[in-house]
């Protein structure tokens, strides 16, 4: 099972209505999903100088200030941290790699779920309602947002293992279905030096596409290759800083739906999820193709 | 006319309604408001009902029916009318994959496109779809027809029995045991009832007829080794 959900919207004036918007588009998902639920929103972007992370941390009382002042000191950077639930969004001028590694190093169980300049990442585990609140994802605004609702089937039901999972600046990954070539896969990553959180699959597909972009594939290029060498069943959204992509395996096993109006472009798993957006009743709507990848705004 | 709102009597409450009419009921004409996208629509009706539902559906519209003519005006999910008995489903939107599988009768309308899979292991189902059908379409169909009068997705009648399938435009496979075939004078007249029936101006002559190799499903011995 599994349920995911994008928005992007292309009527400006709607921008501070994201979070509403989205809200009952996730939350209709709940019984395709009820183990966990995720969302990726694009929203404030930071100067070019600057990069931001979407860090996590299983206690949600952890003081995110000591990573703030810590990684001042250490990389002589500058450092904001805003904590939302058991999350927290670092905006640093230090350099990415450098931040991840010394989070690595000091800071081991502070896990890194996202960065870029506009992308912040929040999952956790429970109901898509109640991960939803946690995060004031209702007052949330920006140009578009994807989620995602968990069914369980390849690994634990475990925060780390909630999609969606990043796949490099500003790109993220949400997944339907299941892969079969996850575990060989996984160890040919490592080889590549790739490093990974959990058993799932999904985060291997996640990993892969990071691999293909960091060695020069375009995003199409990445999951164009990705229909090739990924086995099993997926449908996958794609979220970058400019939009989102969709694409389906060769077979289409997984469902999937687009709808578009003069407002906003929609995808879901099923098509009740944007049955509640203004304007759905007249939307055009249609299947997206397997093996074909569609992509708006820029992506 | 009676009217059910799905958003509040529910699906249950449109359905229970439905499939409890007799069939000599006076009140034959309803309209669904609201459906939402929600799953199971209009399912399993056996009297001869015209059902109006105003707006996009989910999953299994119109499955089992019996009898009634069921309209949708809207989108059609995943599996709209699989395995109709007898009467009318008429999707004037798109319909998602699977559409009228397993269907054993009746007549499946899609005014826009069908997506894959549709007429899979159709039995005995009539479907005209306006737009075109994604790929292994009537994969397996044992008989029926399906028209299509814009193209085919890949591996068109895919291992497929006595379905016979007419398509317009172009095929972009065919798959296993699937041929052209000769389109014959009966052929023709059946093609043109079917249009007729679904309000289609396209001409007859204009579609190429495919259908089984019988090479596939009969016992071959020279394909002994293969069993």
């Amino acid at each position: 099972m599994c349920g995911i959900v994008g928005l992007y919207l292309k009527n400006p004036k709607l921008k501070r209505n994201l979070g509403k918007m989205f809200k009952p588009m996730l939350i209709e998902m709940t019984n395709r999903g009820p183990d966990s639920a995720g969302v990726a929103i694009y929203r404030n972007p930071t100067k070019k100088s600057e990069t931001k992370f979407s860090l996590a941390h299983n206690d949600a009382s952890y003081d995110w200030k000591k990573i703030d002042v810590g990684l001042e000191k250490a990389l002589k950077c500058d450092c904001t941290v805003k904590q939302i639930g058991n999350h927290c969004i670092l905006v640093t001028t230090g350099k990415e790699a450098a931040v991840v590694k010394w989070l690595k190093q000091n800071h081991p169980e502070v896990r890194v779920v996202g960065s870029g300049h506009t992308i912040e990442i929040f999952k956790e585990t429970g109901l898509p309602a109640n991960v939803y609140d946690k995060f004031d994802l209702d007052n949330a605004q920006g140009t578009h947002i994807i989620g995602h609702t968990r069914m369980a089937t390849e690994s634990a039901v475990t925060t780390a293992g909630s999609h969606p999972f990043a796949t490099g600046a500003d790109l993220c990954l949400v997944h339907n279905g299941s892969l079969s070539n996850h575990n060989r896969l996984r160890e040919t990553l490592r080889k590549e030096g790739m490093e990974f959180q959990t058993e799932n699959d999904t985060e291997v597909a996640a990993a892969y596409m990071t691999h293909k972009l960091r060695t020069g594939s375009t995003l199409k290029e990445a999951l164009e290759s990705g229909l090739k060498d990924l086995d099993g069943f997926f449908t996958f959204l794609v979220g970058t800083a400019e939009g989102f992509a969709v694409v389906r395996d060769p077979i289409a096993c997984k469902h999937a739906v687009m709808a578009e109006t003069d407002d906003w472009v929609a995808m879901a798993t099923e098509y009740r999820a944007i049955a509640h957006l203004p304007g759905a009743d007249e939307a055009k709507i249609w299947e997206p193709e397997p093996a074909k990848i569609y992509t708006w705004g820029h992506a | 006319m009676n009217e059910l709102d799905q958003s509040t009597v529910g699906v249950r409450g449109i359905n229970s309604t439905l499939q409890t009419l007799p069939a000599n009921t006076n009140e034959k004409h309803w309209v669904v408001k609201n459906p939402k996208g929600q799953h199971n629509i209009a399912v399993g009706l056996s009297a001869p009902l015209q059902v109006e539902i105003n707006g996009h559906v989910g999953f299994y519209c119109g499955g089992m029916n019996q009898h009634s003519e069921i309209t949708i005006h809207g989108h059609a999910g995943v599996g709209t009318a699989e395995n109709m008995m007898s009467g009318l489903v008429w999707v004037k939107g798109n319909s998602s994959e699977s559409a009228g599988a397993t269907g054993n009768g009746g007549l499946l309308v899609i005014d826009g496109d069908a997506s894959s899979r549709c007429g899979i292991s159709m039995k005995g189902i009539d479907i005209v779809v306006g737009g075109s059908v994604g790929h292994m379409s009537a994969f397996m169909g044992q008989r029926g027809n399906l028209v299509v009068c814009g193209d085919a997705g890949d591996a068109l009648g895919d291992s497929i029995y006595e379905a016979r399938l007419y398509v317009k435009g172009k095929v972009a496979s065919l798959g296993a045991d699937c041929i052209e075939k000769e389109m014959r004078a009966e052929h023709l007249a059946d093609l043109e009832r079917l249009l007729k029936a679904a309000g289609r101006k396209e001409k007859p002559t204009d579609f190429k007829r495919y259908g089984s190799a019988r090479k596939l499903y009969n016992f071959s011995v020279d394909h002994a080794d293969a069993y």
